[in-house]
């Protein structure tokens, strides 16, 4: 079996040793370190105090520590910044049992049980089933990227200009359905991401668009800036808005363990909200984040008592908590494969292996073995260390939530400043960050989300490229989108989606599920 | 708190650096300015070289990136800086042989607003075709474009990139200029999409196509160089295979703002010159695919005058091309 010794390959890259000659040792002798797996410890830790900070996103974070990165190489840098990212996605649960605040997007649902149990003194179980839940979808996750990986490698191959178009506009489309709030909304978004990654000079003909002759708009908008602005800084606007009172529970957290009677209501749980997150974050529309919201209402649909929910149900935490988990993990499968990222997050992983010198696509696999497989190793171990973080550090976790928010905001803008700038050392990004921090606040107060803008914002760049490329290569006719069978069927699914989710009794049912 | 602290130390340590004043050159650490992401050819070659000129200098010399436009955003900012010696930049054939051709508001002047220091590193091209394309050589393939150049689809990096670059003298030179080229965001995604078999040919640094060559899974028409390269000892130089007017290399270069002083182009070219015979470093760039340059391209003379040879070159195939 290839999977097994593509396996060993990435356990043997995770426990490379290196040897360290410390300059105050005078080279007298190395210290052996296994390097990889320092750097995976760290990121998931720094991943769960993002986390568990409301305020700091792992978009954040992983921009401003990109630059960190560069002294390290390519492979301990992505696993270091991996872990942050599935780190950030556990962190993201403590908050929202504890404090009733998502840490993460991901995390909104388990506010929702998870706190209510919080409330009745069970914080220890609900934490405990989280992380338990999360450990069990993140080993499932692992598995299914590496036996997926080899096979969806060798199908990129048959992807064309035209098949990666059709492919984003099917995630496009599905992302404006299963966003939450109104359908309209997120259509706008979306589009207004698009138009924001139409700024810049144009690639065939190296005219500028929309910079209205202002050079440091010539190379378009930083991906980084934008994200840092409308997560991070408006982020930081809203908290502030808060009073500064939360409601961190005062109660005792309580045993962690789950009892007999806890698992046997959350084992079916987790079973289901791993395979729907695994799914559903496969998908190029940001399906990751959709995994907890499908998970809820699937669980909530087939529950003997629905009333339940919303009062401290665990069956409300432990699936959302999986499947936000196995979401978080299978969302890199389009990103190693075919070089899409699928969200925000993994845009910026395209990013940091770019600045590592490695272009992300169907060569990784055969150019960079030890990076992908280490990567998914490394995922594993990571995941059994979360384990071990979260449980027993969990006292720690709630002692920083009690940190006053008007000492943390303006380190937190501090960080983020200083990222920014060193992406590119100008210091007109720092400027354009705070406006796009003052226009997410915005959004956010009109109701509008965030996120489906920044997806348009990544793949809109890649749309363009693709579109144009293909309709160059059929000599201007559109039809080579319908000609080619691969480029028809997925966008006969793209129109499926948008059809059935404009069906005036879906679009009810679709409301009541993402208002509650 | 810790990375704050440092963070503040670094900046207040740059701020006092700003005050010192002309005693030996160098007395402080000087910026070489990269005007490409960190991680690419130019940059890789940059931190080599300047790793091993920090050494003869006495001073560090600090890699800073800044990218856009095609690497005229960076040169214009090293360009337009102080001539005290203390801002030198790394360019490439495009960013001082093919910019003024390829950027009409390009404000900065390669030729006679600049100070040439030495040229670092030469990178070969090659012309790739997916390995389906049918011409089994040069001769046929160049028959094949002249023949039927709307059957055919070349791929490059964007406009102003060096695969644009040389492709664009390469359709010139067999009268095509306007063949449909296909941009992409970086040779590797052209790259994927040549070896799936989506277009058919493009222009490449030896660098990015060579592992993809020896695996067959593209096939090399031909080297532009005067020598086929040790990297690829099958594939012929365009001269042998009957082009030969096709010769174009990617060279990296330092340069520094017109006017800086005599001591200081002295001290760079020596540091220059020690780096490049640096045995460490020479393998280094090897490993690269890169070709050491000769003692005359190592001076400002030389590398001026390599500047000028390839603009000429370049000229009327980029001013034809569809922009």
């Amino acid at each position: 079996m290839d999977v097994f010794a593509n396996l060993g390959l990435g356990f043997a890259t995770v426990w490379k040793i290196v040897w360290w000659a410390p300059g105050f040792l005078q080279g007298a002798f190395a210290i052996p370190l296994p390097m990889n797996i320092l750097l995976c410890f760290v990121g998931c830790l720094v991943g769960t105090l993002i986390g568990v900070l409301p305020g700091v996103g792992p978009i954040a974070t992983i921009a401003m520590l990109l630059p960190i990165t560069f002294g390290l190489d390519p492979v301990g840098a992505l696993i270091m910044l991996a872990g942050i990212y599935y780190g950030a996605q556990y962190g993201g649960s403590t908050t929202a049992i504890l404090v009733n605040i998502p840490g993460e997007a991901t995390s909104v649902v388990t506010t929702l049980d998870g706190h209510q149990m919080a409330k009745q003194g069970r914080a220890g179980v609900a934490l405990g089933t989280a992380a338990l839940g999360s450990f069990f979808a993140g080993c499932v996750a692992t598995v299914v990227i590496a036996a997926l990986g080899a096979p969806l490698t060798k199908l990129a191959l048959l992807f064309g200009p035209a098949e990666y178009f059709s492919l984003m506009v099917m995630g496009l489309c599905f992302a404006v359905v299963l966003a939450r709030g109104s359908i309209l909304k997120a259509f706008c978004m979306i589009m207004l991401g698009l138009l924001l990654s139409t700024v810049g000079t144009d690639l065939e003909t190296g005219q500028e668009r929309m910079t209205f002759g202002f050079a440091p708009l010539a190379d378009g908008i930083d991906f980084a800036v934008l994200a840092m602005g409308v997560f991070g800084f408006a982020e930081v606007l809203r908290n502030l808005e808060n009073p500064e009172a939360r409601d961190v529970v005062r109660t005792k957290i309580g045993r962690l363990l789950p009892d007999w009677s806890d698992i046997k209501q959350s084992i079916n749980p987790v079973l289901r909200g791993t395979t729907i997150g695994a799914i559903l974050g496969i998908l190029p529309g940001n399906g990751a984040v959709l995994g907890p919201f499908a998970s809820y209402t699937v669980e909530k649909k087939i529950a003997k008592d629905p009333s339940r929910f919303g009062k401290g149900a665990i069956e409300g935490v432990a699936g959302p908590e999986s499947a936000n988990n196995a979401g978080a993990q299978t969302a890199f499968i389009p990103l190693l494969t075919l070089g899409i990222p699928p969200n925000a997050v993994m845009a910026l992983m395209v990013g940091a292996m770019t600045i590592h010198g490695i272009i992300p696509g169907p060569q990784v696999m055969t150019k960079n073995p030890d990076l992908f497989w280490g990567l998914i190793v490394s995922m594993w171990i990571g995941n059994l260390m979360l384990l071990v973080i979260n449980l027993p550090l969990i006292g720690l976790w709630v002692k920083l939530l009690q940190v006053p928010y008007r000492l943390m905001f303006p380190a937190i803008l501090i960080f983020c400043c200083i990222g920014i700038y060193s992406v590119n050392n100008q210091p007109v990004d720092v400027a354009f960050t705070a406006m796009f921090g003052l226009f997410g606040y915005i959004l956010i107060k009109l109701g509008f989300e965030p996120a489906p803008m920044l997806l348009g914002f990544v793949l809109g760049k890649l749309m363009e490229e693709k579109l144009r490329q293909a309709l160059i290569i059929s000599r201007g006719s559109f039809w080579t989108f319908v000609e080619r069978p691969i480029s028809a069927g997925l966008l006969l699914v793209a129109v499926a989606v948008l059809a059935i989710a404009l069906l005036p009794s879906i679009n009810k049912k679709r409301d009541e599920v993402f208002t509650e | 708190m810790k990375k704050l602290a440092l963070g503040l130390a670094a900046a207040m340590s740059l701020a006092f650096a700003g005050g010192a004043n002309a005693q030996a050159y160098p007395t402080k650490p000087v910026t070489m300015i990269v005007p490409f992401a960190a991680g690419g050819p130019t940059d890789i070659i940059a931190r080599i070289v300047g790793d091993h000129m920090s050494k003869t200098l006495g001073q560090q010399i600090v890699i800073e990136n800044v990218a856009g436009a095609g690497g005229t955003t960076g040169i214009t900012r090293a360009l337009t800086a102080a001539p005290d010696g203390y801002t030198i930049a790394m360019g490439h054939l495009g960013t001082f042989s093919a910019a003024p051709a390829t950027y009409p508001g390009l404000k900065y002047d390669p030729f006679a607003g600049m100070q040439a220091i030495g040229l670092a590193g030469g990178t070969p091209i090659l012309i790739v075709a997916r390995k389906t394309l049918e011409a089994p050589d040069l001769k046929a393939f160049v028959a094949a474009v002249k023949a039927n150049p709307d059957k055919f689809n070349e791929a490059h990096a964007g406009l102003g990139s060096v695969s644009w670059t040389t492709c664009t003298l390469l359709k010139g030179q067999l009268g095509v200029p306007k063949l449909n080229a296909v941009a992409y965001r970086g040779t590797g995604p052209a790259l994927n999409d040549l070896v799936s078999g989506q277009i058919d040919f493009m222009c490449d640094q030896i660098v990015s196509v060579a592992e993809q060559v020896k695996a067959g899974t593209i096939k090399a028409y031909a080297i532009a160089s005067e020598k086929r390269s040790p990297a690829l000892p099958n594939v012929p130089t365009t001269t042998e295979a009957g082009l030969p007017d096709y010769q174009i290399e990617a060279w990296n270069g330092i340069a520094a703002p017109k006017g800086i002083p005599k001591e200081a182009v002295d001290k760079l070219v020596d540091a220059l010159n020690k780096a490049l015979n640096d045995e460490g470093t020479q393998k280094r760039l090897l490993d690269l695919g890169t070709v050491i340059p000769t003692a005359a391209e190592r001076t400002p003379d030389g590398f001026a005058a390599l500047i000028k040879r390839d603009a000429a070159k370049l000229d009327p195939a980029l001013k034809a091309a569809p922009k």
